[in-house]
């Protein structure tokens, strides 16, 4: 019993956690408001996690994550547009916060490879087609 | 034309050949370096987190002298390792502040009790909302800001002995 | 000992890979320079080319025992290798310890070995149709593969090295790899990957002995089947077990280890279709021999991917540079060499046959097409941030770039999908087409319709996948309307069958994305919660034990209106070697949709964070691919069931 009673309140405190404190008060709960919800949850997942290996602030369970996700819902609860909090923590960390690359001089190759792909590919294949007469 | 064409596939796995071993032989930098150096310090007012040290606020840094602000905390292991430099920074003379990320007061206190404590004074951060505010993704992290705010330099890591000239260097230039 | 037997064992097949190698290449050789393809056994060539059969056999079987061999390391807990002392403990259930030895670089890498020479061994025995040079060219690229993979495991990552002194106990498996999908996913990947490579190897066979036709594409295709049905099957297994395991209800994220095994799959779905082309109306030669070496190579690239380290990836497992290093030099060779093969010689392979824009074969190619197009911008994507880097910016690209990029040109696909079967050969009338796809086209115009008029702020994406997941679900079945269902051959019924998994797995996607609802909230003992349809309340926090962990379990009470109300026991887990929490979700799977719950941490106030979900249709999803891949298995047996009538017809005649 009494080991029982020790894993417990071991396992009370958040081990994963690096700090022990809890998470704030908006990591982990919604917003009263479904619309601003809404918008803050998709703001949430194309936001990066800074100290994961891969994962949006809404898939994770790190310290850090769940402070960004307090930030993103207090500030859409006060009123402001998702875009402008994303413009916020892009100021404060570059564009490397963000899954969605902006559209720029060093992003051009990436937005415009699916349409130069696309005509390459259609230019190669207009070879395999019969050419029709009349 | 079409002799040319049957090359494309093996030009694009040049291309792609390229990519891939400047990836493994240049590694990208994975530290998240913040995009505020060279920006004015963001207002913040943190409360204090030990009864005997002031909390910290913006204002202190626009007194005309650069100052050291040091993110850290009690529960993080590098902050150990650096706490002997930031002792000797102090000795030398340079005003270091601290933002304290997601900790207590007790545990502040046993940290600077063990390790020294070099701070002028101490903001309790504990949603980690200052933090974020300056574009810092983990402790420790150093910034040096001048006498009228602005952030000069930032230091992502315990300092070492050896980071000692530089941080040194760019107090000078922020004078 | 055994660790030396099995490290013996490898050795002895990478020898025998040489062999093979070198059998093949002079045999053929001879062949090619005689002029009478070696087609009679009794020359020196001929006994050349014989030989490199039971060698393929034989180096196939010894890669097996020496995989077999690692297994048995685990199982027996032998601390003193270095690779179970790294990746196991004597505490874990049975089914960790085999799994793991497959759950690590080295052992991965000797699966991947493994399989590759048992796929060389059976198409040495099974394959008798092919022109016997271009088989032996390409079991000798097969065995070419198989070197560059024996000499990474021999020289670079030796799965049977020592530790001395041997420790107590081992290091123990990452808790989230103990799991049953550790069991199945990487096996069946790998199963995927390493088929692909049969086909690439036919397709260097066809292109050194300048083959390419009718004859080398029916050989390859039961090959590319089977592989491809291994991958679907791999890629949904692996994705639900990111569902449950990850703990956020999420089963995609385009994260670049999840890419590398999607890229494979793009090429060899787009390969298996050009290859039928290939085999019933010679067409599409080059398209075929080229996506077979495009479907290798991203097998390749992402073997390399996930263990080089070069992109960060929460499923990434070994990083190193010098073995990413390593991979990278072999796939230079395989790829690059394969690519200069082609740009030498298909131009002087005979022309196939052309055929009308409005065609089968060219819905065919706009599929290949595009299929390459979603391929290509995975790659772009997931290899950009390098780019940029090297630009001195750093970059994250993720869903919304894919979203924004691949979702439209795949639901092109989709479309096309839809239209494909149901277009003739060779030539058709576009009015004649649009006739016979009234009814999906309905299908798809009334779906969208009433969604957009019941489904508040559903977004544009989500309601299109709907829209046309309904009209593909309806075209698939078309070809079946006004056939006698019993004669209809096997094959056509896996095309109907995976186009409509394809089309369930995009409804369940759509609806997921479009329906889920989410409750997070800090919960007390007794409040009742809700999600969806569903009223839940916790009733109390208990600790568990396990095998190798403890856990706190949380008892929730579900109940739907005035149904039945149910229990479900989300647990937070912690294990002791390595130390770390997982979240075990508890998921009520119901006819339309499932209830996924998570139990987080206390907070000072004594309420226990709680995340909730309701997924409506989310298991279509799954089912769709694996309906995907009874397709495949159903063309598969179809094929070789009516290859076999067709040969026992000819040796009758």
């Amino acid at each position: 019993m009494k080991r029982l009673l020790f894993l417990l309140a071991l396992l009370a405190a958040p081990l994963h956690a690096d700090s022990g404190l809890p998470p704030a008060a908006l990591a982990n709960t919604q917003l009263r408001d479904p619309a601003q919800e809404a918008k803050a949850q998709a703001l949430m997942v194309t936001l990066r996690c800074l100290v994961c290996q891969g994962q949006s602030i809404a898939d994770s369970d790190a310290d850090m994550a769940g402070d960004m996700r307090a930030l993103v819902r207090q500030r859409i609860a006060a009123g402001e547009s998702p875009d402008s909090v994303r413009r916020w923590l892009i100021d404060r960390y570059g564009d490397y916060v963000t899954y969605d690359p902006p559209f720029n001089g060093t992003t051009a190759a990436l937005w415009l490879a699916p349409l130069g792909m696309i005509a390459i590919g259609a230019w190669l294949a207009r070879g395999s087609f019969k050419r029709r007469r009349g | 034309m079409k002799r040319m064409l049957l090359w494309l596939p093996f030009a694009g796995f040049v291309l792609l050949f390229v990519v891939v071993v400047s990836g493994l032989f240049a590694p990208a930098d994975r530290t998240v370096k913040s995009a505020m150096v060279g920006k004015s310090l963001p207002t913040f007012a943190l409360p204090a987190i030990l009864p005997g040290k002031p909390g910290l606020a913006s204002a202190a840094f626009q007194q005309g002298k650069p100052r050291l602000l040091n993110v850290f905390a009690s529960w993080c292991i590098p902050c150990v390792a650096e706490a002997p430099q930031l002792m000797r920074l102090k000795s030398m003379g340079v005003p270091i502040d601290a933002i304290a990320i997601r900790d207590t007061g007790p545990a502040i206190q046993g940290f600077l009790r063990r390790n020294g404590d070099p701070y002028a004074s101490i903001g309790d951060d504990k949603i980690s909302a200052v933090q974020l505010s300056l574009g810092s993704s983990g402790v420790p992290e150093t910034f040096v800001i001048d006498g009228h705010g602005k952030i000069v330099k930032q230091h992502i890591g315990d300092i070492r002995e050896e980071n000692i000239p530089e941080i040194l260097e760019a107090l000078q230039g922020a004078q | 000992m055994i660790a030396e037997a099995g490290l013996a064992a490898l050795w002895f097949a990478a020898a025998l890979a040489a062999l093979q190698l070198a059998l093949a290449a002079i045999g053929v050789r001879r062949s090619m320079a005689s002029g009478t393809a070696g087609i009679s056994g009794d020359g020196l060539t001929g006994q050349i080319l014989s030989a490199v059969r039971p060698v393929a056999v034989v180096q196939g079987a010894l890669a097996a025992l020496a995989l077999g061999l690692l297994i048995l390391v685990f199982v027996r807990s032998d601390m003193s290798v270095l690779l179970v002392a790294e990746n196991s403990h004597s505490d874990k259930p049975l089914l960790y310890k085999i799994a793991g030895a497959w759950g690590n670089h080295e052992g991965s890498m000797l699966l991947w070995v493994t399989i590759l020479g048992l796929a060389g061994g059976a198409v040495a025995i099974l394959e008798h149709r092919l022109p016997r040079p271009t088989l032996i060219a390409t079991l000798g690229a097969q065995a070419l593969i198989a070197l560059g993979f024996y000499a990474f495991l021999l020289f670079s990552s030796n799965p049977f090295a020592r530790l001395n002194p041997a420790p107590a106990d081992g290091n123990g498996l990452n808790p989230l790899l103990q799991d049953p999908g550790l069991a199945f996913h990487p096996p069946t990947l790998y199963i995927g990957y390493v088929g692909i490579s049969v086909a690439f190897s036919f397709a260097v066979g066809a292109l050194v002995t300048r083959d390419v036709g009718p004859a080398f594409a029916r050989a390859m295709r039961p090959w590319v089947l089977g592989a491809w049905i291994f991958l679907t099957l791999g890629i949904t297994a692996g994705s639900y077990w990111a569902y449950y395991e990850l703990g956020w209800g999420g089963w995609w994220f385009w994260d670049p280890v999840e890419n590398a095994s999607l890229m494979p799959w793009l090429a060899a779905t787009a390969l298996l279709h050009s290859v039928t082309v290939l085999a019933t109306r010679d067409g599409l030669r080059a398209w075929t021999v080229m996506l077979a070496v495009v479907a290798f190579s991203m097998s390749m690239i992402g073997t390399f991917l996930v263990r080089s380290g070069i992109l960060t990836s929460v499923h990434a497992f070994a990083v190193d540079p010098k073995r990413g290093a390593f991979i990278l030099a072999l796939l230079a060779i395989y790829i690059g060499g394969a690519l200069l093969l082609f740009a030498a010689r298909v131009g002087t392979v005979r022309e196939g046959n052309r055929f009308d824009l409005v065609s089968r074969e060219g819905a065919l190619v706009a599929n290949n097409l595009l299929l390459s197009v979603v391929l290509g911008i995975v790659l772009t994507g997931t290899l950009y941030p390098i780019v940029a880097a090297a630009m001195g910016v750093q970059l994250s690209v993720g869903p919304p770039f894919f979203d924004k990029t691949a979702g439209p040109v795949a639901l092109i696909l989709v479309a096309i999908m839809g239209a494909g079967p149901l277009m003739r050969w060779r030539r058709d009338d576009a009015n004649a087409v649009l006739g016979r796809m009234i009814v999906p086209v309905a299908a798809t115009g009334v779906t969208l319709a009433g969604f957009a008029a019941l489904a508040d702020g559903i977004h544009i994406l989500p309601l299109l996948g709907l829209a046309l997941a309904a009209g593909l679900a309806t075209a698939s079945i078309a070809p079946l309307w006004k056939r006698d269902l019993r004669r209809t051959p096997l094959f056509t019924w896996g095309m109907v069958v995976a186009h409509l998994g394809i089309a369930v797995s995009l409804a369940g996607m759509a609806s997921d994305s479009a329906f889920t609802q989410q409750t997070l909230v800090a919960a007390r003992i007794g409040e009742p919660q809700h999600v969806g349809p569903y009223t839940i309340t916790l009733e109390g926090v208990r600790p568990v034990i396990g095998p190798n962990w403890s856990a706190i379990e949380g008892k929730l009470t579900a109940r739907r209106g005035d149904g039945a109300p149910f229990t479900l026991r989300p647990q937070s887990r912690f294990f002791a070697t390595p130390p770390t929490v997982t979240s075990e979700s508890a998921i009520a799977t119901r006819f339309d949709g499932q209830l996924y719950t998570v139990l987080g941490q206390m907070d000072e106030q004594g309420r226990w964070q709680l995340r909730l979900w309701w997924k409506p249709f989310v298991t279509l999803i799954w089912a769709g691919g694996a309906l995907v891949a009874l397709g495949g298995a159903l063309s598969l047996f179809g094929r070789v069931r009516r290859e076999r009538r067709a040969a026992k017809r000819e040796e009758e005649a």
